[in-house]
């Protein structure tokens, strides 16, 4: 399973391509890419919004669900969902309902 | 200090406005990010996890108090409330929005600040001794040579495009706290035989992937060619260094595949043809760059030592810090202060808005407005009267500033790894925690002695892994952190490259492996006065790697 992650262009916040088709400042209600032709598509649409200066550093990373809730697989992928794993007092960790990293 | 003329003033507000135009374009969709991406990187200003980073120039480490209160400003206004000081004796924030960026250059340029040429393949700010100007053993201060080498390579056309980054630094002192020979140029400033200013010259040192120790290439070369000596080591690199292949086109490799001796000689053919021209430095000109850097008048305080006896007997711990932190000054009255930004469980070289400001704060009442940024991530206050040690004291108290580390096992270097860098592999910040609260007791730090333990998140080495005492290197390794460990390097006058002691360890268990490090060294070495290093470079490694994996260790 894959999300379309970036950073957005104005403020480098890590954004994730979400349902209702908006750039969400949260993973949880990232879309999720099932199969190669879900990928495609959410490879062309990180494509146009970067071609039309909204984020930079598209990428589509592997995700698992766990417990209903999305997971990154790669712990760079959830530190960037969270934030810095020594101050928990920095990133979305810091925001309401956002999980730390590790 | 050196204070900005006005072409430095107009040149940092044309930079200034230029890049401005710069970001408002890029919001406003002119501009693509491949447009952008070199602009802003020459203005210091990188993408990294969670948001950019903004990297500040702070020249040979050398900060007034105004400029202290500025990045405290900064930090307060546009960041998190707190900065990240680095081995390159910078400072970054890792939260600011592009939007921000040009406010945040204005607010540098007023005091004499940038983030030019803090990225990109040009001659980045040129580092020196942090003890520059106070150290009871330097010939004279290098940092005139430093600014010199600073105004030479600002925006130096023909140097602007290397093949790679170009790092230079400078130390006055045969004690090298500088780590002159991990850099592209490494200079040694000393007298000859007859009084006369020069440097030894070193080239191709560097870490990274490929860890160099820089070879001499002149013994003494006199203090007004030293640019044009620069100047030649320069071409050289770039008409030779390999554009090729990023991960050999450091000047380290093109020194270490031509050979030293051929390096040198090129290069001292480069300079026959410099020497005596333009690029000679007058002497006038070098003497009036010094004169920025004249030391303060420090007024004798012969009641230094009676104040200092009372306060040992009055605190410990105000004992322990003049002991570990404290260091002899020039003047018998004054002393260099380190202010450790390594707090026991703290990120290493993180400093908040308000403990900066009281930095400023104490170096304007006692430290004749002088802060200095180290290579090992702490602040130096140069010039203390022994007299006011203990106020000093007493007042980073108050801001958790006072910790008594410097130079033991806990005044660790760590780069910010995997917590914020997009390059890391893995994280380097709770790994120093960790092995900082392992190794919390003043008194056991102190038992072992000194002990440089520095930490990477990955091969670039911003965290000098490959010259710690002990160095840790974090890598990723089927998704998972795991960390190396390396043995017997050292960034000093004796620089030398430590040795991989074996497999590397998980996260879980990379503290107790510093710890089975520590103790073998005590148990081997010959009495307390015998250092880490030295025990280490007398025994070899076998001890080690036995304690650490037993009898997998003689099977392979
Ligand atoms: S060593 Fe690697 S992880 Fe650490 S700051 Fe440098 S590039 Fe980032």
């Amino acid at each position: 399973m894959k999300i379309l992650t970036a950073n957005r262009l104005t403020d480098g916040e890590a954004v994730w391509f979400s349902t209702g088709q908006v750039w969400a400042e949260t993973i949880d209600n990232a879309e999720l890419a099932h199969d190669k032709a879900d990928e495609e598509r959410l490879e062309a649409i990180g494509k146009a919004a970067f071609l039309n200066n909204e984020v930079l550093d598209v990428e589509l990373i592997d995700v698992q669900l766990v417990d209903g809730v999305i997971r990154p697989n790669r712990l760079r992928e959830q530190i960037r969902a969270s934030g810095p794993t020594n101050r928990n007092d920095l990133g979305k960790q810091a925001r309401p309902a956002v999980p730390q990293a590790a | 200090m050196y204070r900005y003329d006005e072409f430095d003033q107009d040149f940092v507000n044309a930079r200034v406005a230029e890049f401005s135009d710069q970001v408002d374009r890029r919001l406003a969709g002119e501009i693509t990010e491949e447009q952008f991406r070199p602009l802003r990187l020459m203005n210091g200003v990188y993408l990294q996890l969670h948001a950019y980073m903004l990297r500040i120039a702070v020249p040979y480490g050398t900060l007034h108090p105004r400029q202290l209160r500025m990045l405290a400003h900064i930090a307060r206004k546009y960041d998190k409330g707190y900065g990240h000081f680095t081995t390159r004796q910078n400072i970054q924030f890792n939260w600011p929005a592009l939007s921000d960026v040009p406010a945040i250059l204005a607010d540098l340029a007023s005091v004499e600040m940038h983030a030019i040429q803090t990225s990109g393949n040009c001659i980045r700010n040129v580092t020196a001794d942090h003890f520059a100007g106070a150290a009871a053993d330097e010939v004279a201060d290098p940092r005139p040579y430093a600014e010199i080498l600073r105004q030479w390579s600002s925006v130096h056309p023909e140097f602007s495009y290397l093949p790679r980054k170009f790092k230079i630094a400078v130390t006055g002192a045969e004690r090298d706290r500088a780590a002159i020979k991990t850099h592209d140029i490494g200079l040694h400033l000393k007298k000859n035989a007859a009084g006369e200013l020069g440097f030894a010259v070193y080239v191709g040192g560097g870490q990274g992937r490929t860890p160099m120790i820089a070879k001499k290439i002149r013994d003494f070369l006199p203090e007004n060619e030293l640019l044009s000596y620069c100047t030649a080591i320069l071409r050289v690199y770039n008409l030779y260094g390999r554009r090729d292949n990023k991960y050999k086109a450091r000047i380290k490799i093109l020194v270490h595949e031509t050979g030293a001796d051929e390096f040198a000689r090129q290069v001292e053919a480069e300079w026959e043809a410099l020497k005596d021209t333009e690029l000679k430095l007058p002497e006038a000109d070098i003497r009036a760059i010094e004169a920025y850097f004249a030391p303060p008048k420090l007024v004798a305080r012969p009641e230094g030592d009676e104040t200092v006896r009372l306060a040992r007997l009055d605190s410990r711990s105000f004992g322990e810090w003049l002991d570990q932190n404290v260091v002899t000054h020039r003047h018998p009255d004054y002393a260099a202060v380190t202010i450790s930004l390594k707090g026991i469980g703290e990120a290493p070289g993180d400093a908040s808005d308000s403990q900066m400001e009281a930095v400023a704060d104490l170096a304007e009442k006692y430290g004749f407005d002088e802060i200095r940024v180290t290579h090992e991530q702490n602040l130096v206050l140069p010039h203390v009267a022994r007299a006011d040690l203990r106020a000093v004291y007493d007042a980073l108290v108050e801001i958790d500033l006072a910790t008594a580390n410097a130079g033991l096992i806990t005044d660790i270097i760590a780069c910010p790894g995997l917590d914020y860098c997009a390059l890391a592999n893995a994280r380097s910040i709770p790994v120093a925690q960790e092995i900082s609260r392992r190794f919390a007791s003043l008194e056991r730090q102190r038992e072992i002695g000194e002990l440089k333990l520095k930490i990477s998140g990955c091969i670039n080495a911003c965290g000098h892994h490959h010259v710690g005492h002990i160095g840790i290197l974090g890598v990723e390794k089927k998704g998972a952190e795991l960390y190396q460990v390396t043995l017997g390097g050292s960034g000093d006058e004796n620089t030398s490259v430590g040795e991989i002691i074996g497999r590397g360890f998980g996260p879980e268990e990379i503290t107790d492996a510093i710890e089975t490090v520590v103790e073998t060294y005590l148990r081997i070495r010959t009495d307390h006065s015998e250092k880490f290093l030295d025990a280490y470079r007398r025994v070899g490694a076998a001890p080690f790697k036995e304690a650490l994996y037993g009898s997998e260790a003689k099977a392979a």
